[in-house]
């Protein structure tokens, strides 16, 4: 497996790919989403989405989901360079 | 509550206890030189390193803190297992290639690479140790609460054990053997989590816990009097006179045949089913007179939906209370950026040969952790439904509810739970004893130490350290874990984060802003937590209207603070010339 070289943009600095900072920021997005509905609109987490069980858990389910999804985007994309 | 205790649960316990140490003492031998000894020679395998991580990271706080807090306030433990999950997509994405790339032995590797500064190194190891005690103290809770039901002895004692078992693990063979106990740990607590969560779903809800007799709703009172004795219900506790378990389920939804069972489920129907059932749960009210401290526990019948939405520990989310809220903001903010943070967790990267293995342990770490926490939901709903917790003590949720299975079960998961305790510990204390001989001692004060030395410091930093986190785990004794840790993420981020960024993101980062930041950082956190609420009423037994802060968690202040004092001390100070070492 091809090791991927880091960016040196600082001085003698090794810095996270810019693939990694994308999917950072998706994450941010999903994840203060999240924080927001909780905080602004919480009667929205009591529908019920996916088979009888409501928002709050489908969600939160989601999340954790997607924490791996983007993990493993970042894994094959960075092992191909 | 008094637990009976049984030979197979002693028996198990320590075939696992002593498994741990004899494999440390095994692996001893490979840990010889200070590159072993704090690194593991950084030839761990990456499958191995991930799930090391998850066993680092899976502290008593993930399985017993959260598994407790669901059973007990429902949705809202699981927000824990969300953030705590969401940290490592910055420690992914951000962090791991960096660190793995700046650092040898310890975080503060990494922060002093461009400046060869003592006073990066110094404020780095402080921060470092207080984190690592921070975070020894749930661990030691955690273990206090399992040794009770499990081995029958007191709180103190389970402390104690855990510190003399973790201290001879790190002595003996440092992060391979670490590295090896957490592994099987983390293994371990993976596969038992997913077999107790098919035994619940196999078992579906049942009313009154499928009692036949209906549970006894009538309130319980605990009184401990001025000369240690305990009362319950104004009588002396004893085996046959003591708080009743609860936690029942009170009516099933109309639609299942037998209004009193609904059989085996699937996992979403599982939810489904209680989300439309009604829940007893227990509420503790706290009084004290003349003869001693009253607890009462009354029982409250309450709709699963109300159960399974946030706001029932996160009181201020209904409310629309503002400092509430934002205490709400900020934990979840410290729990997002605190994984990254962690002086522990950060010094795994080292264990692995390259960025690119640092990247795959990390994806299978979390992997790892994200399918504990999904775990974690059925088991912490399957233990507020099922007649056994002990109200208590919040933090055996998860055994307790074993035991509704069988015996060894109940055992089995008690030792992981307790394996748990060690694997994390003995992270936490090589994060320290690594800090203290390698950046205080070595760079610090200057002091040359030759490989032998080095170890030599550093394992008597460890036994230091043990005899710390055993005499806070007995102080802090009644703490939920789950809401320790979170003040440990706090600090971390709050003092580690903004040096780590911005030294990787921002050219113009000097020594003195990276010091600043993170003495700064480290203090206001920790003086915001000990002001706060929640420490006024919970260590100090004052009043919570006494409290200097509007709320308990600090990291949405001292987070930006921190960012704020390195970007202005930078600015104010020379031009860093690039010097890697």
């Amino acid at each position: 497996m091809p090791e991927a070289e880091p960016h040196h943009e600082a001085p003698g600095l090794p810095r996270a790919s810019r693939l990694g900072l994308a999917l950072f920021w998706v994450y941010v997005v999903l994840y203060g989403g999240f924080i927001s509905l909780v905080l602004a609109r919480s009667e929205l987490l009591s529908m019920r989405p996916l088979g009888g069980v409501n928002l709050a858990i489908v969600s939160g389910m989601g999340l954790i989901a997607a924490a791996f999804v983007l993990a493993v985007v970042f894994m094959l994309l960075r092992s191909d360079r | 509550m008094i637990h009976e205790t049984s030979g197979v649960a002693v028996a198990i316990f320590t075939a696992f206890v002593l498994g741990v140490i004899g494999l440390s003492f095994f692996l001893g031998r490979k840990g010889q030189s200070a590159g072993g000894y704090y690194a593991a020679h950084g030839q761990i395998h990456w499958f191995v390193n991930g799930i090391a991580f998850a066993g680092d990271y899976l502290s008593a706080a993930s399985f017993l803190g959260i598994c407790g807090m669901i059973a007990f306030s429902g949705y809202d433990g699981f927000l824990y297992s969300i953030g705590f999950l969401a940290g490592w997509v910055v420690a992914l994405f951000v962090i791991a290639e960096p660190i793995k790339a700046l650092g040898k032995f310890t975080f503060a590797d990494a922060l002093d690479s461009r400046f060869n500064s003592r006073g990066i190194r110094l404020a780095v190891a402080i921060s470092t140790l207080v984190v690592s005690v921070f975070y020894l103290i749930p661990q030691m809770v955690g273990a206090g609460s399992l040794i009770k039901p499990l081995l029958g002895l007191p709180h103190e004692a389970g402390v104690i054990l855990v510190g003399v078992t973790v201290t001879l693990i790190v002595v003996t063979a440092g992060m391979v053997s670490t590295t090896w106990v957490q592994f099987i740990k983390g293994s371990l607590l993976v596969v038992f989590c997913g077999v107790l969560t098919v035994l619940i779903l196999g078992r579906g809800l049942a009313v009154n816990a499928g009692r036949e007799r209906p549970e006894n709703l009538a309130p319980q009172v605990r009184t401990v009097r001025p000369d240690g004795m305990v009362l319950i219900d104004g009588q002396p506790q004893s085996r046959d006179h003591d708080l009743r378990p609860v936690g029942t389920i009170a009516r099933l939804p109309d639609r299942f045949a037998d209004r009193s069972a609904t059989g085996p489920l699937g996992p979403l129907a599982y939810l489904a089913a209680l989300e439309d059932s009604t829940i007893v749960t227990w509420t503790a009210r706290k009084h004290a007179d003349a003869e001693g401290v009253h607890t009462t526990y009354t029982p409250v019948e309450r709709p699963g939906r109300e159960l399974l939405k946030p706001g029932g520990f996160f009181k201020g989310l209904a409310s629309g209370h503002l400092p509430d809220r934002l205490d709400f903001v900020s934990l979840m903010l410290a729990l997002f950026c605190g994984t990254a943070s962690l002086p522990h967790i950060l010094i795994r990267y080292y264990t692995v040969k390259d960025a690119a293995a640092a990247r795959q342990s990390t994806v299978v770490g979390i992997a790892t952790i994200g399918v504990f926490y999904v775990l974690t939901l059925y088991l912490g709903l399957g233990a507020m439904t099922a007649g056994a917790l002990d109200p208590t003590d919040t933090n055996m949720a998860a055994p307790l509810l074993a035991k509704t299975f069988n015996e060894t079960l109940f055992a089995i998961i008690s030792a992981i739970a307790f394996t748990t305790v060690l694997g994390t510990v003995s992270g936490l204390i090589m994060a320290g004893s690594g800090a203290v001989a390698h950046d205080l001692v070595e760079s610090v004060c200057g002091i040359g130490m030759t490989d032998h030395e080095k170890i030599r410091c550093g394992k008597i930093a460890a036994v230091g350290l043990g005899i710390v986190a055993m005499a806070l785990g007995i102080l802090f004794r009644n703490f939920n874990v789950s809401f320790l840790v979170g003040w440990a993420f706090n600090i971390a981020a709050s003092a580690n984060l903004p040096a780590l960024v911005m030294l990787l993101f921002w050219p113009r980062t000097t020594w003195q802003g990276i010091v600043a930041a993170v003495t700064v950082g480290m203090l206001s956190s920790l003086t915001w937590i000990l002001l706060s609420a929640d420490t006024f009423e919970k260590v100090y037994g004052l009043s919570r209207d006494l409290a200097f802060t509007p709320f308990s968690q600090p990291a949405v202040v001292t987070i930006p603070l921190g960012f704020l004092t390195l970007v202005v001390v930078s600015l104010l100070t020379p031009t860093p010339i690039p010097s890697r070492r």
